[in-house]
């Protein structure tokens, strides 16, 4: 049945598209966002806030090769960020709408009780500091299933939530959303540490896949083959749920 | 290891190449004209997504900032602006004309006289930054109504007396935000005469854009089927200068 499944395409061509899509947005979107970070470098909690004294975080300002453009332009730099943000958030909703409708979220992300046992999630962390990405069998082990879900499920929807909250014309429509997040410069403050969250996943991503064969996975996310993991041998006499 | 350096390098380069790329593309004439494109996408979208006359959200008194920060002009010199200053405004005209079939002007008494609003919103800057105020005026929709707006009329264009680093300071609204209840033309903040700092004696609000949209130091309205001919054509100081959206709900 595993092996089956491995013969088929390891990604399907709705995961491929989108990825490679929301790459070149969330670059853009980024570093956009960086540049017009670098307009107002107070963050706040609550509705409003305009002063140092009402920050909880003076951010840095961000040098011109982390930018979009590369020198400070507030007006070029919402250009982009706003142009981006429509492949962005309908490319997430599309590959939501793909994901439910090809069973690629239930069959691969969902997690289940068994996976979220203390003595499961210690393995799978031990696991991964001795370097061992072995998945049990399933396509994605806890821990990658935890880190893909919170991406697809919290930190990119939560990137377009907050994005809305924090657009005036919006707000009459989305003022529940805006409440829920706390007001408008607590969901500005959401947006941006969901940024780096998202950087953050973007590094430890590009770190994993170089660290376990990345002409594999780069082949298998662009035109979507056979991939067999190279594994320790030990890894696979682990016999994982096929959840 | 130094194939993938290369690797890396190459996609390091490449980016770079593309993201460079970005900004030339992005100061040719038909790469502004795109993202005048994207922002009336923007704009499309809010307007579906939004009805017409959808308010923004109000506050309670205890919610009002402490202080109110003000941004661009904070103290014009130019054009006898100190000398209104000086003389509390009492020569201060606001008119309307344009695609109207009378043209009006107000002294700052007539406006006090006409129904007022009061309402305590938020400003949001550009910049990110946001304060809450409370503001009194009376509606820009009544100034159109008793000029009796043509039909041909698809703007309001906001004439200031403050002169910004490059020119006469103006903005435009198009008619449904003209028309929204809560687009004023104010002269109370939290209570007290406009101060100078935010506009005084009359600012626009335009509740469901950005800060730049609210034009301080109104001189009056022109209502106009096009903005094309106005300034440098791109319906606002910060548009024509800066490169800035002109729809400002995002």
């Amino acid at each position: 049945m595993m092996a089956r499944r491995r013969r088929t395409n390891r990604h399907f061509v709705s995961t491929r598209i989108w990825h490679w899509v929301n790459l070149i947005a969330i670059v853009v979107l980024f570093m956009s966002g960086l540049n017009i970070s670098n307009a107002h470098t107070y963050l706040y909690w609550g509705d409003w806030g305009f002063a140092p004294e009402q920050a909880w975080l003076e951010v840095p300002r961000f040098p011109g090769w982390m930018t979009l453009p590369g020198y400070y332009s507030l007006a070029k730099a919402r250009d982009w960020h706003l142009l981006m943000a429509f492949p962005f958030a309908f490319g997430l909703l599309f590959m939501w709408i793909a994901m439910l409708w090809n069973r690629h979220f239930r069959r691969d992300l969902a997690t289940n009780k068994r996976e979220w046992r203390w003595s499961a999630i210690r393995r799978d962390i031990i696991q991964h500091l001795r370097f061992d990405f072995s998945h049990h069998g399933g396509k994605y082990n806890f821990l990658q299933k935890l880190a893909y879900g919170g991406v697809l499920g919290i930190l990119l929807p939560g990137m377009v939530l907050t994005g809305l909250s924090i657009s005036p014309g919006m707000e009459p429509t989305l003022w529940w959303l805006v409440d829920i997040l706390g007001g408008r410069q607590s969901a500005r403050s959401i947006h941006f540490l969901f940024a780096w969250g998202l950087a953050e996943f973007f590094i430890v991503h590009v770190a994993l896949v170089l660290l376990t064969g990345p002409i594999g996975h780069l082949r298998s996310m662009i035109v979507g083959g056979e991939h067999e993991p190279t594994n320790p041998p030990f890894a696979k006499t682990d016999t994982g749920d096929p959840a | 290891m130094s194939i993938l350096m290369k690797r890396r390098n190459v996609l390091v380069g490449s980016g770079a190449l593309m993201l460079g790329a970005c900004s030339k593309v992005h100061d040719t004439e038909r790469g502004k004209r795109f993202f005048e494109g994207v922002d009336d996408w923007h704009q499309g979208l809010q307007r579906a997504l939004t009805s017409r006359n959808a308010l923004a959200r109000e506050y309670a008194p205890e919610d009002i900032s402490p202080f109110f920060r003000g941004n661009g002009s904070t103290d014009p010199q130019n054009d006898g602006y100190p000398d209104h200053v000086a003389s509390n405004f009492a020569n201060w005209r606001f008119t309307v004309g344009g695609l109207v079939e009378r043209n009006l002007s107000f002294t700052l008494d007539q406006i006090m006289q006409l129904p007022q609003r009061t309402q305590i919103t938020r400003h949001d800057c550009v910049e990110g930054w946001s304060a809450i105020g409370q503001w009194t005026g009376p509606q820009l929709s009544t100034f159109l109504q008793l000029a009796r707006v043509r039909d041909n009329a698809r703007y309001v264009v906001f004439r200031c007396a403050d002169d910004y680093t490059q020119g006469r300071y103006y903005e435009s609204i198009d008619m449904i935000d003209a028309l929204h209840p809560q687009t004023i033309v104010a002269h109370r903040l939290n209570g007290a005469p406009l101060p100078v700092r935010n506009g005084a004696p009359l600012r626009a609000r335009v509740e469901r854009q950005l800060g730049y949209k609210h034009a301080k130091y109104l001189t009056g309205i022109e209502v106009v089927a096009s903005f094309a001919d106005i300034g440098l054509g791109k319906g606002g100081y910060w548009e024509d200068h800066g490169g800035y959206q002109w729809y400002a709900g995002m």
